[in-house]
């Protein structure tokens, strides 16, 4: 273990469309937290449209990272180590900042530290809850990503449940652009169900066969798909809130469903979750409600910590560091990485 | 004046020290393995073998481009982690022209080829005027047939070299009129030195920038914006 009371580590990421650096100290204090979004360029396309997100990111990277340094009012060699993403995401995306880090590194001869895209995003739940420790419980819910996950310590990780076909905000961005709401579709769906009805229409909560934790959205995603076109073969008016309100519920329904079972199962006291569909206010309503039912500690970051930051890397770097996980020059983009592996 | 300079914009991957009229050390890589993997470890391999005092660098230069759209971007950034960690300038030098600068002061003409994907290669012409390079037909994503039309109007004897040639060299001899040569192995692909050297003249002329505001040169749009050009005129 390091003998210096404060150990400082620059994080870079770079993974999918928000370029973003961050300054944090023992992984747990944010003293800055850059990031710069290509959301209104990625409309355009309504989506994220790899090679744009990647020739943004490198052009962006460096104010990025400079903002950061200024913001928390230290220098580059101040920092003890320098953290950046290096999977899972865009293998275009990852590749700037995993090269913009190397270089950083082999020239500051700051130690470099690759950390995982899903466990930065479990760890922003460190940041602002300082009384939060393994073991617990963490749902990853983005536009990316759906797992289940038990947090056995820091750094160790078990995965109960994924998703099979399409990752939660996925299915809101594609149902969202069905009913003619644009992109990005989790908050513009998560707005519009405040004015509609969640049990409007009984649209399907999916099961995956043979696995209690997996997940499956694109059965559910079919069901609103046929439900709008069945609405205009018989020309009858479609209310766009209500199938917001009754998705959305689906989702949620089934993500609190297999979280509780989780808690109940493995015996967890301390739930959380995290990933950007994790900012959304009817899950967080449900989630909370479930766990106070059930005397869990619920904890969720605050939305800038739930979207893709840097902050969130430089969290989970810190547990790294700590155990002496050190990457070479030779760190690759892996866009396909699994949780735990190294 | 010391250059460290960098070149990942095709198959190969290329990193060297040039200090005025010294080269202290190259390493450059055609294999199979990725640009991200090997670019940076052979810095730190050549650095480690020259003892070299990365503050004594007074530019760190790079082939901005055109190239494979990631391997640019891994040259690219790594210059700008570079620029940024060390507060030294960056020079983006034309990837073309540094490959036309392997065959200095020849007296023929010189036409590099890369590879460009989608039957098009990232090309231009050049000679050597009182031992400068002088850019003919600058460098520009174009048909293989049209370069090669070019040159035939010209009607001197050129010389071919880069990445592209084992890919089109069946349609060039279909298609060629001048008397024509291929450079050979040594002096055929990217080479780093050539980046470096090209780089000297820049720097001296002032043609530098921060690494902040370095980007690398495409030459051409992403293509999800030429569809949205394409259905969307002006």
């Amino acid at each position: 273990m390091d003998e210096k009371k404060e150990i400082k580590i620059l994080a870079i990421e770079s993974s999918c469309d928000e370029t973003a650096a961050a300054v944090v100290v023992n992984g747990r204090t944010v003293l800055s937290n850059v990031i710069s979004s290509q959301i209104d360029l990625h409309k355009l396309y309504g989506g994220v449209v790899p090679e744009i997100a990647s020739r943004k990111h490198i052009e962006k990277i460096n104010q990025v990272i400079t903002e950061a340094l200024e913001t928390a009012d230290m220098e580059l060699k101040e920092m003890d180590a320098i953290a950046v993403t290096y999977g899972p995401g865009l293998v275009g995306a990852l590749l700037v900042g995993v090269a913009e880090a190397k270089a950083i590194s082999f020239a500051s001869g700051i130690p470099l530290i690759g950390v995982h895209h899903i466990e930065g995003h479990i760890s922003a739940n460190y940041i602002e809850n300082p009384d939060l420790e393994p073991p617990f419980a963490c749902l990853v819910v983005s536009g990316g990503h759906t797992h289940l996950v038990l947090v056995k310590d820091y750094g160790e990780y078990e995965i109960l449940g994924r998703t099979r076909d399409d990752a939660a905000g996925e299915a809101f961005d594609k149902v969202a652009r069905a009913i003619g709401l644009g992109y990005p579709g989790g908050p513009k769906i998560d707005k519009l169900s405040d004015e509609g009805n969640p049990d409007a229409i009984p649209f399907p909560r999916g099961h995956v066969g043979g696995s209690e934790y997996d997940f499956s959205f694109s059965g559910l995603k079919s069901a609103v798909l046929n439900y709008l076109n069945g609405c205009k073969m018989k020309n009858e008016p479609v209310n766009t809130a209500d199938v917001a309100a009754s998705f959305q519920k689906a989702v949620i329904d089934v993500l609190v469903g297999h979280a509780m079972n989780a808690c109940k199962e493995y015996g967890f006291r301390k739930f959380a979750i995290a990933g950007g569909v994790a900012s959304n206010t009817h899950l967080r309503a449900a989630m909370e409600e479930a766990c106070r039912r059930r005397k869990i500690q619920f904890y969720h970051p605050s939305p800038i910590l739930c979207t893709d930051n840097a902050a969130m890397i430089g969290a989970a770097a810190y547990y790294e560091y700590r155990k002496g996980v050190r990457s070479g020059l030779d760190l690759n983009a892996v866009p396909n990485l699994k949780l735990g592996e190294r | 004046m010391k250059i460290l300079a960098i070149d990942s914009s095709g198959l190969v991957a290329s990193v060297a020290v040039v200090e005025d009229e010294t080269m202290l050390a190259e390493y450059t890589v055609n294999y199979k393995k990725t640009h991200s993997q090997t670019l940076l470890p052979m810095l730190g391999e050549i650095s480690k073998m020259i003892e070299l005092d990365l503050q004594s660098i007074d530019a760190i230069a790079v082939a901005a481009g055109p190239g494979s759209f990631t391997g640019l971007r891994i040259g690219s950034a790594t210059a700008k982690g570079l620029g940024l960690a060390l507060e030294k300038p960056l020079i983006s030098v034309p990837t073309v022209d540094a490959l036309a600068y392997n065959l200095y002061d020849t007296d023929k003409l010189v036409c590099p080829l890369m590879d460009a994907r989608r039957s098009q290669v990232y090309t231009g012409i050049y000679e050597f005027q009182g031992r400068e390079l002088r850019v003919l037909e600058p460098q520009a994503p174009v048909p293989v047939s049209d370069i090669v039309e070019k040159l035939n109007e010209m009607g001197r004897e050129v010389l071919f070299l880069g990445d592209g040639v084992p890919v089109y060299q069946e349609k060039i001899e279909e298609l060629i009129r001048v008397p024509h040569a291929y450079a050979p192995a040594h002096m055929n692909k990217q080479r780093a030195a050539a980046v470096a050297v090209l780089a000297q003249k820049y720097y001296r002329e002032g043609k530098t920038e921060t690494a902040a505001a370095h980007q690398p040169v495409y030459l051409r749009m992403s293509q999800a914006e030429q569809e949205r050009e394409r259905q969307n005129p002006c």
